[in-house]
């Protein structure tokens, strides 16, 4: 259910962002999806890879701060409301989302979002509860 | 851990006392003939060294500070002929001139035997092998380091500062059991140890001697937690003699003896030039005693500490100097309050995520004093979370309004942004200077 997702520390200097996607390139690491949250003066780049282990590895050895989170690919349908499907049960149950970011599906109609959650395990079980789809790491690194 | 001057490190008192007050006249008696600069600073104070006739009156005496040695650049100190010289240092001239030091025959033979005994008190003995990673060449650390180990029959691989990855492998390779190096340069040591995968668990070291810039004791427990060895300081300057003139005991590591038979400490207020007591903390002053090319005179240092005449565990009956807190010129007056940039890095290494990779910055925006404080992002202390490095940032703030009384902001960059040198860390850019 989980999808590794690597998270990469930036500051807020020109082209620095290009410079990872670069060496990522020069690795043959293909990018699912991405998200960027900044301030004025740092941000975090939260990636999903086709292969997390070299994408981490190179990146360090450019001498990049990465780290390592699970979190969730779930399909969201793709209707008016489509989100405040998977949210509502999630915040009755008082999960909090800590950030989200959508996913680049190219395949299927329903779109693919990434989700942060706090506790994962219990989030897993609402959305199965609630008979929303979350999408399989393996699934996710080749979609 | 066996003293090697047993003689004299654990002399009774009176008798170096005895000593001290004797090797002083000479001393004085000496420049007064070769050095003008100090015979005019007597006439100046309207005295002859004839008027010194007790330690306590080494206070009459007039200071001795670098800009003097700058004047005098570079032989004008020298109390004997340039035959007589047979090694010739300098100190890096980051403002002005270098300044030059020499060294007789029997000098180097003095900083030989002090620096064994330092080796000795740090856990070294001629069974080690000695591991110096501090700089060869016109900076006194490696050649220091080098004739005590050799002094005292240890083996000594002069690896010198740099070529890190080499270094690595010959600690690996070669299994030295004493570490020596600048504290900064020894961590850049073990990042990179750690980025080839090798772990000083499986090194063999079981003590490192490290100085030549000051270090906090939360610095200690780093460099000790990460080194697995235990982490003795020592302390030199050039102008007096090099590595060598104190060192810590590996038995206590509270306080670093000074080598009071070749030395005296005096304690001052930077402000006043008033002598201080055992205890005080203020500028520590030097006058070496059986220096011969390049004696000094009540030297002021810069550097801030407090001497500690208390027995101590390890038998050396000579006074103890705290760790150096930092350095009267590169105290910062932010605002109207004091700070040493050593006393922000404790603030920051009470939180153990956080590297020792810190660099201060002070501008003056708007006539106003900032202080930015540039820490790095390791791995430690990442997350994928913005909330959670924003509230470090302000943690860290809060904690240095709280522990010193300015406000700081806490700048989080990127690893290796910090510029690493080989030798001394550059810990604070002052903008207002400019
Ligand atoms: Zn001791």
């Amino acid at each position: 259910m989980r999808v590794e997702q690597i998270s990469i520390f930036l500051e807020n200097k020109a082209g620095r962002l290009a410079e990872v996607t670069a060496i990522l390139r020069d690795a043959n690491v293909n990018i699912r999806a991405l998200s960027l949250a900044d301030t004025t003066d740092f941000g975090i780049l939260r990636l999903i890879v086709n292969d997390n282990q070299t994408a981490e590895e190179v990146l360090r050895r450019e001498g990049f701060t990465v780290g390592k989170t699970n979190v969730l690919a779930i399909e969201v349908e793709d209707v008016p409301g489509g989100l405040n499907n998977v949210l509502d049960p999630l915040t009755s149950a008082g999960i909090n989302v800590e950030y989200m970011y959508a996913f680049a599906n190219t395949k299927g109609n329903n779109a693919i979002m990434i989700f942060r959650f706090h506790d994962l395990d219990k989030a897993i079980s609402i959305l199965k509860d609630n008979s929303i789809k979350v999408i399989k790491g393996e699934d996710v690194y080749n979609l | 851990m066996p003293i090697y001057n047993m003689d004299f490190e654990t002399m009774p008192r009176e008798a170096l006392e005895s000593i001290q007050l004797s090797r002083l006249k000479a001393t004085l008696d000496r420049v007064y003939a070769t050095v003008p600069f100090y015979r005019e600073n007597f006439k100046k104070a309207g005295i002859t060294p004839s008027d010194i006739k007790t330690l306590k009156d080494l206070q009459k005496i007039p200071f001795t500070v670098k800009q003097d040695l700058r004047d005098n650049y570079p032989y004008g100190m020298f109390a004997v002929p340039m035959q007589n010289v047979v090694r010739i240092h300098a100190s890096s001239g980051t403002t002005g001139k270098p300044t030059v030091v020499g060294y007789t025959r029997r000098d180097i033979a003095t900083w030989a035997e002090l620096m064994a005994r330092s080796l000795a008190a740090g856990g070294a003995t001629s069974q080690d092998i000695v591991h110096n990673a501090y700089g060869y060449g016109l900076f006194t650390g490696g050649l220091g380091v080098h004739y005590g180990a050799e002094m005292l029959g240890a083996s000594v691989i002069p690896v010198s500062g740099g070529n890190t990855k080499r270094q690595i492998i010959i600690m690996k390779d070669f299994k030295p059991t004493i570490l020596t190096g600048t504290p900064s340069y020894i961590l850049h040591l073990a990042e990179v140890a750690q980025e080839m995968g090798v772990s000083f668990e499986e090194l063999n070291f079981k003590s490192g001697i490290f100085g030549a810039e000051p270090w906090s004791e939360d610095m200690r427990a780093d460099l000790e937690a990460k080194l697995h060895l235990k982490a003795i300081d020592i302390y030199g300057l050039s102008e007096v003699m090099g590595p060598g003139v104190s060192i810590e005991c590996y038995e206590a590591q509270k306080g670093l003896h000074i080598f009071e038979d070749h030395f005296i400490a005096e304690i001052i207020n930077p402000e006043t030039g008033e002598s201080l007591p055992y205890g005080e903390t203020g500028e520590l002053v030097f006058t070496s005693i059986t220096k011969e090319a390049f004696p000094v005179i009540r030297y002021r240092t810069r550097d801030i500490t407090s001497l500690n005449p208390e027995p101590c565990v390890c038998g050396r009956t000579h006074v103890r100097m705290q760790k150096v807190s930092g350095r009267t010129d590169d105290m910062l007056i932010i605002r109207g309050v004091n700070v040493f940039p050593s006393q922000i890095e404790s603030v920051l290494m009470k939180n153990r995520e956080i590297q020792p990779h810190y660099q201060l910055v002070v501008d003056r925006v708007d006539n106003l004093d900032t202080l930015t404080v540039m820490v790095e992002v390791g791995q430690e202390f990442f997350s994928d979370e913005i909330k959670t490095l924003q509230n470090m940032e302000q943690k860290l703030s809060n904690d240095i309004k709280e522990y010193l009384g300015v406000s700081a902001k806490i700048k989080l960059v990127e690893p290796k942004t910090i510029q690493r040198s080989e030798g001394k860390a550059v810990r604070v850019i002052d903008k207002r200077k400019k």
